[in-house]
């Protein structure tokens, strides 16, 4: 008993001994990182979960081009491209001497699986739509990619970077979910289900070595729990922070830093414009103006957010601010629904999915809309539930979410959409949008669609929802924006 | 007692037969398509039915439950359609920590119920007797899980002797492990003691005023040699029942106090698998649970009979 506690005391000391010793020459070199949710599984390529990405992306898999922190796209596994005058064949230039995790070399036979894999009729790509322009996709030799369009894409470097495009090898595609092998500066060591994943420095990796040797993703779903943890600093930092409530009391901490930055989130209160009587434009803008958008950002978001008056992500250097064009102004509510022969209001229902924006937020709305009038039923829904009933059921009248891919204006292109709006006009600008490269006729048409959805008071837009980390205040390097849901830490370092 | 038992067995293969249809039932029946919640909102149609052709979707429901069935009675209870993994694998991890935690509470609230019920019931009125009942009232009336985030506050933010929550794996050391463990447990084995302590308290109290006890009083037996031989024997049967009653609790109840202190086990898998449509994991952890509640009451009825001789002769 006695011995055992002299051995106890000897070795503490001498770790203790370490332990400065340690800090002494070199910063720390691993990193507990906490995220709110798990990933299903740790395939990118076929499911919609950004918790998968959170942990893959560019730091396990590649893709042939990549997101940069402010949402610019960079060369990826390509280091180069051409595109021919038509705009129809584009030819990569790949990177030479990539290695997969696993040994095997990154070639073009493995860009070929890859993009076949994606848009193949079985496939389960939840982004298949990506790939739709694609023709054919050649191995020309082993460091060239050929890929042909049925027609020219100007997103299409964009699409490319998304990682639902990221390269995979055929040699390891049947244990991904659970083993995944691709080409980033992390290799994937462990996954302890239900609680972390770990990954390790990849010393094989063709770009820059990342600083960090080891990095754990540690999954606590609970806000007050991530408020604890970090507070214990059991995790050294936490991307996608759940208590915004709570971060004031990490900016009044001297030992952590809070991060807060953008997402691609536009988070909209979304509208049947097929049921009645949202079908009138009318009631729509009525329904603009009823809203009080700040004050749904400091109630429910605890002032994190930026105002939108558009279905586009204001850091984007081709934003509209058109907040103005649905300014608060529940006098004009009033009157424009007594236009539309509604002065009594209407009653309709206002399904909202889990997240907080949507809960918190909803009944914020439904009060804001009780003031001109506007009864709603407030019905609480699963994810799963929301998908069925909403979404694909298109039964609703309002619903709040969150929309996180970059760059979707699309989605009002397609009059199937849950949201239902029917507009030839918006549909042919966005066709003609896809196919024109030049990036000044581009920015002007991605203006007049932005332009276009506000006038037509769509839905209702309320914010982009802000991206909020904290993380221990001798970390670098971390991502405050948000332009994909991802957790690079490729360029994350310790300082001192 | 050999026919006690095959009742009783007989019994529990009935339970577990009905339990199988009305967790698939309630499972089933509720809307939402896996495969298009693991796709997302940008998924297209024909995506989406090649998920679940892939996941095994696409078949009639009682063809999926025969397949679930026999399955579990080999011991397979299917694959994970989200984690892509066997549904056993990912209850074998998670039960390594909830069986540990449900027991070492059950130990914790068992050890301090016993004595605390009596003590109170032999003493009563007196000053240990309405502490006991003090303190047990709260216990029950206090939320564990805010008494569970008290005590991060308190032992892991403030004073750094445990982590705020987690759990090493059983490879960091059993200490490590069980250190970990020791916050749950604690938040866990409050109310479960309380509400035993006064169970005990008050059935030890019923048996004394029992006529038995008084002759065994007047035949010289002490108050304590009477308690120890007759009373406390017969008081167990209702503790008994509400031991059973907890440990089944505790193993998939505890799904608060695993969020709170962020522990991967059953509960925790349960509601992720029901918030992500994960039918099949939801199906089988719940059908394992009610085989866990139906062997616990049937060792709790065996106990009935070992400890109550009249039940085993009464019942055959």
């Amino acid at each position: 008993m006695r011995y055992s506690g002299m051995f106890t005391k000897v070795t503490a000391a001498a770790s203790f001994a370490a332990l400065i010793a340690g800090g002494a020459f070199a910063a720390q070199t691993d990193l507990t990182i906490g995220l709110q949710l798990e990933p299903p599984h740790l395939d990118p390529t076929s499911a919609a979960a950004g918790a998968i990405d959170q942990v893959v992306y560019s730091n396990i898999f590649e893709g042939l081009t990549r997101f940069g922190p402010d949402g610019s796209v960079n060369p990826g596994l390509a280091d180069s491209w051409e595109i021919s005058e038509d705009g129809l064949t584009w030819t990569f230039n790949l990177r030479q001497g990539v290695k997969f995790h696993d040994g095997t070399d990154f070639e073009a036979t493995d860009v070929v699986f890859s993009l076949d894999r994606a848009r193949a009729e079985d496939s389960t790509n939840a982004q298949k739509a990506l790939f739709e322009g694609i023709a054919s996709v050649e191995a020309v030799d082993p460091h060239t990619v050929k890929i042909t369009l049925t027609a020219p894409n100007g997103n299409f470097l964009f699409n490319l970077a998304w990682g639902d495009a990221v390269i995979v090898a055929p040699e390891s595609i049947e244990n991904i979910t659970t083993k995944p092998v691709g080409t980033g500066a992390f290799t994937f060591a462990n996954w302890v289900q239900g609680d972390a994943i770990t990954i390790l420095r990849n010393d094989a990796y063709w770009g820059d070595a990342p600083a960090l040797e080891s990095a754990t993703f540690k999954f606590i779903s609970e806000p007050s729990a991530a408020l604890n943890a970090m507070m214990a600093g059991d995790v050294d930092a936490f991307s996608g922070f759940p208590a915004p409530e709570n971060l004031n009391l990490f900016e009044a901490d001297p030992r952590f830093q809070v991060l807060v930055g953008s997402t691609e989130g536009e988070t909209i209160l979304s509208t049947n414009n097929k049921m009645p009587p949202f079908d009138n434009v009318k009631v729509r803008q009525a329904l603009a103006h009823a809203i009080d958008r700040q004050a749904i950002i400091d109630g429910a978001m605890f002032g994190y957010g930026t105002q939108i008056g558009t279905h586009f992500a204001p850091h984007n250097p081709d934003y509209v601010d058109l907040t103005g064009n649905s300014q608060y102004d529940p006098e004009k509510a009033r009157a424009l629904l007594a236009e539309a022969g509604f002065a009594d209001g209407f009653t309709t229902t206002l399904k909202l999915p889990p997240p907080s924006y949507a809960r918190r937020g909803g009944e914020i709305i439904a009060a804001q809309l009780r003031e001109v009038g506007i009864e709603t039923e407030i019905t609480n829904l699963e994810w799963a539930q929301w998908l069925e009933e909403v979404f694909r059921g298109k039964d609703f009248g309002l619903t709040i979410v969150s929309h996180t891919e970059p760059f979707d204006i699309g989605i009002y292109a397609r009059p199937e959409y849950y949201f239902q709006y029917d507009n030839a006009e918006f549909q042919a600008l966005m066709d003609t949008l896809t196919a024109e490269t030049d990036p000044a006729k581009r920015s002007e048409m991605i203006a007049i669609a932005q332009q276009t959805i506000a006038d037509d008071y769509v839905n209702g837009y309320l914010f982009q929802l802000a991206s909020l980390s904290v993380a221990n205040a001798k970390i670098e390097g971390l991502w405050a924006n948000a332009p994909t849901q991802a957790t690079d830490l490729t360029g994350v370092r310790w300082t001192d | 007692m050999f026919r006690y038992i095959l009742k009783r067995l007989q019994a529990l293969v009935i339970s577990l037969i009905i339990a199988s249809l009305v967790i698939f039932a309630a499972v089933e029946i509720v809307p939402g398509d896996p495969a298009s919640f693991m796709l997302g909102i940008n998924a297209q149609e024909d995506t989406i039915l090649a998920l679940r052709e892939q996941l095994g979707l696409n078949v009639s429901l009682w063809e999926r439950y025969f397949t679930w069935v026999t399955g579990m009675v080999q011991g397979d209870f299917g694959t994970s359609y989200t984690y892509r993994t066997p549904v056993s694998d990912m209850i074998a991890e998670r039960m390594v920590i909830s069986l540990p935690l449900a027991l070492y509470a059950l130990t914790m609230s068992t050890l301090i119920a016993f004595p605390a019920g009596i003590i109170a019931a032999t003493r009563r009125g007196s000053v240990a007797d309405v502490s006991v009942m003090g303190v047990t009232q709260l216990g029950v009336a206090i939320p564990n899980f805010w008494f569970a985030m008290l005590m991060v506050v308190v032992f892991a933010i403030n004073l750094g002797w445990f982590s705020a929550g987690g759990f090493p794996g059983w490879d960091a050391g059993f200490f490590a492990a069980m250190k970990a463990l020791t916050l749950p447990a604690i938040a866990l084995a409050l109310p479960q003691a309380s509400i035993l302590a006064r169970v005990m308290r008050s059935s030890l109290l019923d048996t004394l005023s029992e006529d038995y006890i008084r002759t065994a009083r007047a035949k010289g037996l002490t108050r304590r040699q009477a308690l120890w031989r007759h009373a406390l024997r017969n008081a167990l049967i209702p503790v008994l029942t509400i031991i059973g009653l907890q440990f089944a609790f505790l193993l998939a109840g505890g799904i608060i106090i695993e969020k709170v202190f962020f522990l991967p086990g059953l509960g925790q898998l349960i509601f992720q698998a029901i918030t992500q449509r994960d039918l099949i994991v939801v199906e089988s952890v719940v059908m394992l649970l009610v085989f866990a509640v139906i062997l616990v009451n049937f060792a709790v009825d065996l106990a009935y009979g070992l400890a109550d001789p009249r039940l085993r002769r009464a019942r055959t």
